[in-house]
């Protein structure tokens, strides 16, 4: 369909945004990279009075690495974590995830900022700042803040977000060498919607054993989420194939996903323990 | 409310033009409606057939995923850009010599994607070939022509860059 009607504005700077966007009381929206807006606003399930488009605000760009760790302003594109060869050891879990966003042409232009803002419980985005911990600095009429991504995604499409607030940027944070980790989807075809997938890591103690567990999984909730149970699993253990075993089983249990047209809650259910098992083996493995 | 037309000034294939489009004109409908370059074919008109896809400041983007206002300022290339009236191009060519399209709706973003795709890899493999274009639907020829025209028309690229 067309779209429906609505103005446009296209501020340069931060301040601007925020205060057209606060003008719009609750109908105003920010268009970042519109990969998912553009879609909604063609199937008119969003319908706003004004869009803010946040293309020439300097302040969202740029990817930072330093010690305390990897800063994505809300604008990078997905093309520039792809093409970020210092992410290759500074955040390989990202690099590997963001590889698996969408095609070709949508990559080019699909942001960081707007896949967190839209919040699909599918998209790799937010399950890696979930999995992750990632801080998320956010502007608004009342000020900046920071959202702990715990409490940053509230439901399908739904986050902490206030109509007049814009995403900064999010806050990964540091990513020692020796980390090990995984990432799995299943897609029927590559770069389509994730039916399920995993993100995991943990770190090595001396003695051998995992510490620090994350496991994060998309696709099988209203949003991403990390399973606690799983991690307990992982915790102080030695991974090996009984522990892996384990895991999967911890996830399947974990999880309670819903039946859609594209798949029944079982399946969906087996498919992210097989994930999870999956990224464990390419973690232990590394 | 959206009601105001927009004045919005950019480079197509190499011309300036300045268009006043509604706010909620699609850069697709644009190129089509308001500049008549109907090379740009519209399918599914939200992101997922990749028929529109055009050339936005060097990058492969779907045209109907982004506004006209915001190509304000931008240089645009659409499939129109990438022909020459003396001769098919090396890319042209190699689609023809492939069979690499039946009915044709889905060629414009196909031949897009492709030119990015070289301009950008002119080494890609095969994998990467068949990645890129799973952006973009075709119902007609399973693909495999398609792959095949891209691959043979690497050496025109490469040649490009190596000079």
């Amino acid at each position: 369909m067309k779209l429906p009607p609505f103005e446009y504005a296209c501020p340069t700077t931060l301040p601007e945004a925020v205060q057209l966007l606060a003008s719009g009381n609750g109908d105003a929206k920010a268009l970042a990279g519109g990969q998912s807006l553009m879609p909604m606003l063609a199937f008119r399930l969003a319908q706003p009075a004004l869009l803010v488009d946040l293309r020439k605000l300097a302040d969202l760009r740029g990817i930072r690495i330093t010690e305390k760790g990897v800063t994505l302003g809300a604008m990078v594109r997905w093309r520039e974590i792809e093409d970020d060869e210092r992410l290759d050891v500074a955040h390989p879990l990202l690099k590997e995830a963001i590889a698996h966003v969408a095609h070709y042409q949508i990559r080019n232009r699909g942001t960081i900022g707007g896949s967190m803002a839209h919040a699909d419980p599918a998209a790799e985005m937010p399950g890696v700042a979930v999995t992750c911990d990632a801080e998320i600095a956010v502007v608004g009429r009342a000020g900046a803040r920071v959202i702990n991504t715990a409490d940053f995604f509230q439901g399908a499409l739904t986050t902490a977000l206030t109509p007049d607030e814009i995403i900064v940027e999010v806050r990964l944070p540091p990513w020692p060498k020796a980390r090990r980790w995984g990432f799995q989807e299943f897609a029927r075809r590559r770069g389509d919607f994730a039916m399920a997938a995993a993100a995991v890591f943990y770190d090595v103690a001396p003695g051998g054993e995992a510490t620090n567990a994350h496991v994060g999984v998309i696709g099988v909730g209203d949003r991403p989420q990390r399973l606690a149970t799983v991690e307990a699993v992982l915790n102080g253990a030695r991974i090996d194939d009984g522990i892996i075993a384990a895991a999967e089983a911890a996830t399947c249990a974990a999880v309670n996903p819903q039946s859609d047209i594209h798949a029944t809650a079982a399946y969906r259910r087996a498919l992210v323990g097989t994930m999870v098992e999956r990224a464990l083996k390419r973690a232990a493995a590394t | 409310m959206g009601e105001r037309y927009m004045p919005t000034r950019f480079e197509v294939n190499g011309k300036q033009v300045e268009v006043e489009v509604e706010p909620r004109m699609t850069l697709a409908d644009c190129l089509r409606h308001e500049l008549r370059l109907t090379g740009t074919h519209l399918g599914c008109e939200h992101g997922v057939c990749g028929a529109c896809t055009v050339i936005v400041d060097g990058a492969a983007v779907r045209a109907c995923l982004m506004l006209a206002v915001q190509a304000d300022g931008a240089k645009v290339v659409t499939v129109e850009g990438l022909s020459n009236d003396d001769d098919l191009t090396p890319l042209q060519k190699s689609f023809r010599k492939h069979h690499a399209l039946q009915c044709g709706f889905c060629t414009p973003g196909m031949i897009t994607t492709a030119h990015a795709l070289l301009s950008e890899e002119p080494d890609c493999d095969a994998d990467r070939v068949r990645e890129v274009l799973s952006g973009n639907l075709c119902r007609c020829t399973g693909y495999i022509p398609i792959v095949e025209a891209v691959l043979d028309a690497r050496a025109a690229y490469g040649r490009k860059d190596r000079a």
